[in-house]
């Protein structure tokens, strides 16, 4: 590999356990290690991947989970930036929420799936709402923190420059903030598609959660392996996604 | 004397016959002023019977040891903190802004662009966007900033930075400008150059300046009087009559032997203040 750059042999390393991994579980199916019924081959996987995307079966899932992800991703997150600021702005916005914070964050948020049932029905709205519970703490943690460890300088030359309360929220608590709140964000992703997959499990007829689910009622293994990779993928590509977003929205970030 | 100057504060039409002379900076009247802080070991007393009168126009330099309360006077006067006692009565002398500070450490918000950063006082206060890109443009040529109007404060140097800061300041045209060890953190070669900039700006606006500095030589070149501060309470040891006339050649100034006394007997008073500090704290 001489003539590569240590960066491509770096990328080249990188993926040689994941190809490694999926080689030797190839081999010893093949060899007869284990029963196909239950462990498929990477070849099973790859092969039934390419008939749900011909039938259009995983297009539709993938979808149905990302509208719901995307929906409380946006709708979790937007109030908790908001009450996010106002409690690094002001003390008494923040001792009312604190303890709220605290003692409803470390609650799993799937165990409210029935609750939510019961309120939003068995539609989308029940999933999304669950979506938006669990992005929003994440996101309002580390907005507070963000916002909170502002430099002081920046608040002294903000008021000594005549800035109004709406300025300070808008022009210096929020963009000292960002860079943290991206960091809340990118957790509340993961997040997201966490809870989502399990509330997929239950009550509903769409999603990947729900082809996982289906498919180890019917004991198709494979297609549980396909969902899990699925979402793998979708978790990959949101979050580079997510990253290009935050090169655009944060500029002067040093790289 | 350049037009340019003249944007600051001159509705277009005047620019050409209004002598900046007769502009003149706000009139500061400190009256046996007093800061306490309560620390956690109990009260502090930061300042102690500062009583002290700012001309027009005036440029103040105000030099001490570390710990004078030098720049908690500094933020009082512009208004980020308050005294304990005493008071501070400032006439504006019909500007629209009172003061502006430039800190020691730029603080530039490394969210916005510079021309952002140098019109920030202009957009909090609602000046309409024509007039602020006027306004903006000619502040970033007075510091000779106007290539790197984009770029973001990481991608400038120290110099540069505190430069978008001076200009940030002036942008907003103030009655007086407060300025806290501005170019403390600079290199030897970029401190002569802005000192000498910013001389010339304040001679051609007539603004009021209160400059803190731990430097006697700073102020001894800067100022038209410098006052000598006590460490820990801050009081009013000194307050010398610069007699250096403006316009300075500073670096000229600096190596003629009247220079060299005046700095030396300030340096007695002040070398007594730190050693008495000193015995002070160790006791």
């Amino acid at each position: 590999m001489n003539g590569l750059s240590a960066k491509t042999r770096e990328r080249v390393l990188y993926l040689i356990s994941p190809i490694g991994l999926i080689i030797v579980w190839q081999v010893l199916l093949m060899l007869g290690f284990g029963d196909r019924r239950f462990i498929p081959a990477p070849s099973d996987i790859a092969w039934r991947f390419w008939l749900l995307i011909e039938s259009g079966e995983l297009a539709w899932h993938t979808s149905v989970t990302l509208v719901r992800v995307f929906a409380g991703f946006v709708i979790g997150s937007i109030p908790a930036i908001a009450v996010g600021l106002l409690m690094a702005m002001f003390k008494p916005v923040r001792i009312v929420v604190d303890p709220l914070i605290a003692s409803l964050f470390p609650i799993p948020k799937i165990a409210l799936m029935p609750l939510l049932l019961l309120a939003f029905g068995f539609g989308d709205a029940s999933k999304i709402a669950l979506v938006a519970i669990a992005v929003f703490f994440p996101v309002i943690v580390n907005t507070y923190v963000g916002a909170a460890n502002i430099e002081k300088i920046y608040w002294d030359v903000a008021r000594n420059y005549g800035a109004s309360q709406t300025v300070m929220f808008t022009r210096i608590v929020f963009f000292g903030a960002l860079p943290t709140i991206f960091a809340g964000l990118r957790i509340a992703l993961a997040v997201s598609f966490i809870v989502l997959v399990a509330a997929e499990f239950v009550a509903t007829k769409s999603g990947i959660g729900y082809l996982i689910w289906n498919s180890w009622e019917l004991l198709q293994v494979d297609i549980m392996f396909v969902g899990i990779v699925t979402i793998g993928i979708l978790g990959l590509i949101t979050s580079a996604l997510f990253q290009e977003i935050e090169r655009k929205v944060i500029p002067w970030k040093a790289e | 004397m350049t037009k340019e100057s003249l944007c600051f504060r001159l509705p277009p039409g005047d620019r050409e016959d209004v002598m900046i002379v007769q502009r003149r900076g706000a009139a500061i009247e400190i009256a046996g002023l007093r800061k306490e802080y309560v620390s956690g070991a109990g009260r502090v007393l930061a300042l102690d019977d500062i009583t002290l009168r700012v001309s027009p126009g005036e440029f103040l330099c105000i030099v001490g040891p570390s710990g004078c309360g030098k720049s908690t006077l500094l933020r009082i006067l512009a208004g980020l903190d308050h005294q304990t006692g005493g008071s501070i009565a400032v006439d504006a002398n019909g500007w629209r802004v009172e003061n502006a500070m430039v800190f020691q450490d730029s603080g530039l918000f490394p969210w916005m662009s510079v021309e952002k950063n140098v019109g920030f006082g202009l957009m909090t206060r609602g000046v309409p966007a024509a007039e602020a890109a006027e306004r903006i443009d000619a502040a970033l040529r007075l510091v000779g900033l106007t290539a790197f109007r984009r770029h973001y404060p990481h991608q400038l140097s120290g110099g540069m930075r505190q430069r978008s800061a001076i200009a940030r300041a002036f942008v907003t045209d103030p009655a007086m400008l407060l300025m806290d060890e501005p170019f403390a953190a600079l290199d030897a070669q970029n401190r002569v150059i802005l000192q000498a900039e910013l001389v010339r700006i304040w001679g051609q606006t007539g603004k009021t300046v209160v400059y803190v500095t731990h430097s006697i030589e700073e102020a001894l070149l800067l100022g038209d009087r410098c006052v000598v501060m006590t460490a820990q309470p801050g009081r009013i040891k000194q307050i010398i009559d610069v007699p250096f006339p403006h316009p300075r050649n500073l670096m000229a100034l600096s190596a003629t032997p009247e220079f060299g006394s005046l700095k030396l007997d300030i340096w007695r008073v002040l070398e007594d203040e730190v050693m008495r500090a000193r015995a002070e704290a160790e006791a």
